[in-house]
């Protein structure tokens, strides 16, 4: 979506003493400096981060705090649509983002493998730089360390996150009441599907990229319509399939899919039909699953298509009494179908 | 999507239904040969729908599920050697062995890796000179033919670090073993589509009409089940026992004959076991003598391997169509995807998986 094309931006690479991360720059040292200071600062440069203290200071946002954090290992780190570093910066604020609260301030930690370039590790720190800027977050924390060749593999990224939760917004799985509407804000397995393609030695070359992008301006569109949305989540890893489960089983509620009702991008669905995996359960970076009371869902939904990151959200399925904890799918043979929770990795089909 | 919506079409979908309802006046049991086609019906409901005179048992065609346990446990040998790099399509991973899977054996730091194609292992093997790359060949006729490339292209190259870990399966035989049995139920035969694609379906011929049973190459997708159900239905009702073609845009009746060539050029016919069913005469592919520098029985020292199955899992029963995989006692209790007893809970093709992924909800 707001994908970068890092080789276009125009900032090239400091001069440093080094083409490649050496132990030392993660000892604590004058290399460590020199890292920081050209690399990092200049990239995510802040008022609370350039005091360069063992902890940033903030502001209180509000009288009620969403924190988060997750971890980024994703192999290769520079996939079609997006790149490991804007994926740690939209993945934390989007994890923010679907409690209604608004993300404000992010801690980024980094380990690095020796030996990575620091080309590369420019350009991850540049997209970073722009996925925080667009979604108005700051980076006011962070950390680097640096270990053996092979201890790693080239870097990973871990992001934590602060927002502040408006008042009157209260967004849980536990709300969910039979009846309600289930909207989806675009094709699903855009991301999943992306790296994929790219991982596997596959013969065929995808035009799928990444869905990544940072939910939180979708979300403030959202509850300018009504702050009583009952619950909302990104569906990641184990995708769509694995969020309607989550939300069935936290709820006690059943949930029915329509026919054929989830979106997904002719491109993606010919990767999965030829790699015999479900787009159901792929992984999206920049999508969301909002569950309304039926009353608002048009509003919701109309509201959704009208920001560029939710112009293909659909409703997809409804919360009903029946079959408590279990996602249901109806065939379009007059036949009902279980959508399970996956077991974990999607395996192919052999023949 | 072109060639692919179409058969996946509601409305066409209900004009076959109605057209099977019309034809059929008296019970009869169809066995859809292929773990493919037991999943399109199990993930769309068509066993649900369908007129209740008809019963559609599921076959012996999941290659995972009928991988003798002796082969795997081999697997699971050779994958765990220093210096090896095994590969395999996905779903043999998470079968189990005697006392663990591959997956367990890739934690323990053996080189497993999944590929999509044998070709794509002789390209491992090719840019990793100082390892043995193994595939795990294991399959039907339909994907004997890209294994058998494999083997073909490493000998061209004189490339000598690769080799097979057969255990290919033949579908004719096990169709008439079925038949032979004196608890047989089935009347008429889906035929595997890929396989016949392959293969064509002369060899079917003396096999429908010595056994009195209607043969259908059928394809995967809903429209192509059912319309393969609705020319068995006719073909029964007639008491027409001949071989009718439902897949046409991928089956012709030579089938695919430079695929056969070079088949037979690679591997011959011999004896097979099968998992849960037991040996069946002439119904496996063996390495030729020719090409035994590519066979990992004879490259790995993994000879003396006894095996014993778990005595709760019934899969040779349900493999056989004499029972469905929600009778068994194990099932979704001690057997689940998680933790499975049997083969046929493994794999995107076993009949368990596919019952317990798509069809729990009607025995819970």
């Amino acid at each position: 979506m707001n994908n970068v094309d890092i080789n276009s931006m125009s900032c090239p690479l400091p001069k440093m003493d080094f083409e490649t991360v050496q132990l030392a720059h993660g000892a604590g040292g004058k290399l460590s400096s020199d890292l920081i200071e050209k690399i990092f600062l200049p990239r995510f440069g802040n008022k609370t981060l350039d005091k360069l203290e063992d902890q940033a200071i903030l502001e209180n946002p509000g009288k009620r705090l969403a924190f988060t954090t997750d971890s980024f290992v994703v192999d290769p780190i520079f996939f079609p649509g997006g790149n490991i570093g804007e994926l740690a910066i939209n993945g934390t604020i989007n994890d923010v983002a679907m409690s209604g609260a608004k993300p404000l301030y992010l801690s980024v930690g980094f380990i690095l493998e020796e030996g990575l370039s620091l080309e590369i590790l420019h350009k991850i720190a540049l997209s970073m730089e722009f996925a925080a800027k667009q979604a108005g977050v700051q980076i006011v924390t962070g950390d680097t360390k640096v270990v053996n060749k092979g201890s790693c593999d080239k870097l990973f990224i871990n992001t934590s996150g602060i927002g502040a939760v408006p008042d009157g917004v209260n967004i849980s799985a536990a709300n969910i009441q039979p009846g309600d509407k289930i909207i989806i804000s675009g094709t699903v397995a855009d991301h999943g599907m992306a790296v994929m393609t790219t991982r596997e030695d596959l013969s065929f070359k995808s035009q799928v990229n990444s869905d990544t992008a940072a939910l939180n301006g979708l979300v403030d569109d959202m509850l300018n319509v009504s702050k009583d949305i009952r619950a909302m989540r990104d569906p990641t890893r184990g995708g769509v399939a694995t969020t309607l489960n989550e939300f069935a089983r936290q709820s006690n509620v059943g949930i029915q899919l329509y026919t054929d009702s989830v979106p997904v991008k002719p491109e993606v669905k010919g990767a999965c039909e030829v790699l015999g995996i479900d787009p159901l359960y792929v992984a999206n970076e920049g999508k969301l699953i909002a569950v309304v009371p039926e009353g608002i869902a048009r509003e919701m939904l109309s509201a959704m298509q009208s920001n560029k990151l939710g112009k293909d959200a659909k409703i997809i399925g409804e919360t009903v009494t029946e079959n408590q904890g279990i996602v249901v799918q109806s065939t379009g043979l007059g036949a009902n179908r279980i959508v399970d929770m996956p077991i974990g990795e999607q395996l192919p089909r052999i023949c | 999507m072109k060639y692919l919506d179409e058969f996946r079409d509601p409305a066409i979908a209900k004009q076959i239904l109605a057209e099977i309802k019309k034809t059929v006046t008296k019970p009869w049991v169809i066995m859809e040969v292929c773990g493919g086609q037991t999943h399109s019906i199990i993930k769309n409901g068509i066993d649900q729908i369908l007129p209740k005179e008809i019963e559609l048992v599921h076959g012996p065609g999941c290659p995972v599920c009928v991988t003798p346990l002796e082969i795997i446990d081999k697997a699971l040998a050779i994958a765990s050697l220093p210096n090896v790099i095994f590969t395999s399509f996905g779903d043999m991973l998470r079968v189990p062995g005697s006392n663990k899977d591959l997956f367990q054996v890739k934690s323990e730091g053996g080189d497993v890796r999944i590929v999509y194609s044998p070709l794509e292992s002789l390209k491992i093997a090719r840019n990793n000179p100082d390892k043995e790359v193994v595939f795990f060949a294991v399959g039907f006729e339909t994907t004997a033919p890209g294994n058998a490339m494999a083997i073909h292209q490493a000998q061209r190259e004189g490339i000598t670090n690769f080799s097979e870990l057969v255990s290919h399966v033949l579908v004719p035989p096990a169709m008439t073993t079925l038949l032979s049995s004196p608890k047989n139920r089935v009347q008429a035969y889906l035929a595997a589509g890929h396989v016949c694609a392959i293969m064509g379906w002369r060899e079917y011929e003396p096999i429908a009409k010595k056994y009195k049973v209607p043969i259908v190459p059928t394809g995967f997708e809903p429209i192509d089940v059912l319309e393969g159900i609705l020319l068995a239905v006719q073909l029964l009702e007639e008491g027409c026992y001949e071989v009718t073609n439902q897949y046409l845009r991928a089956v012709q009746r030579d089938g695919n004959r430079p695929a056969q060539d070079l088949v037979n050029k690679v591997y011959e016919v011999g004896n097979r076991k099968w998992r849960g069913i037991g040996e069946i005469p002439q119904s496996g592919l063996m390495i030729r003598n020719e090409y035994s520098n590519y066979d990992a029985e004879k490259k790995f020292n993994v000879g003396n391997i006894i095996t014993q199955e778990s005595d709760k899992c019934i899969a040779g029963i349900i493999l056989q169509g004499l029972k469905k995989p929600h009778e068994c006692p194990a099932f979704g209790k001690e057997c689940t995807p998680m933790n499975p007893l049997g083969a046929t809970m493994v794999s995107s093709e076993g009949a368990c998986a596919a019952y317990y992924k798509y069809q729990r909800i009607k025995n819970d």
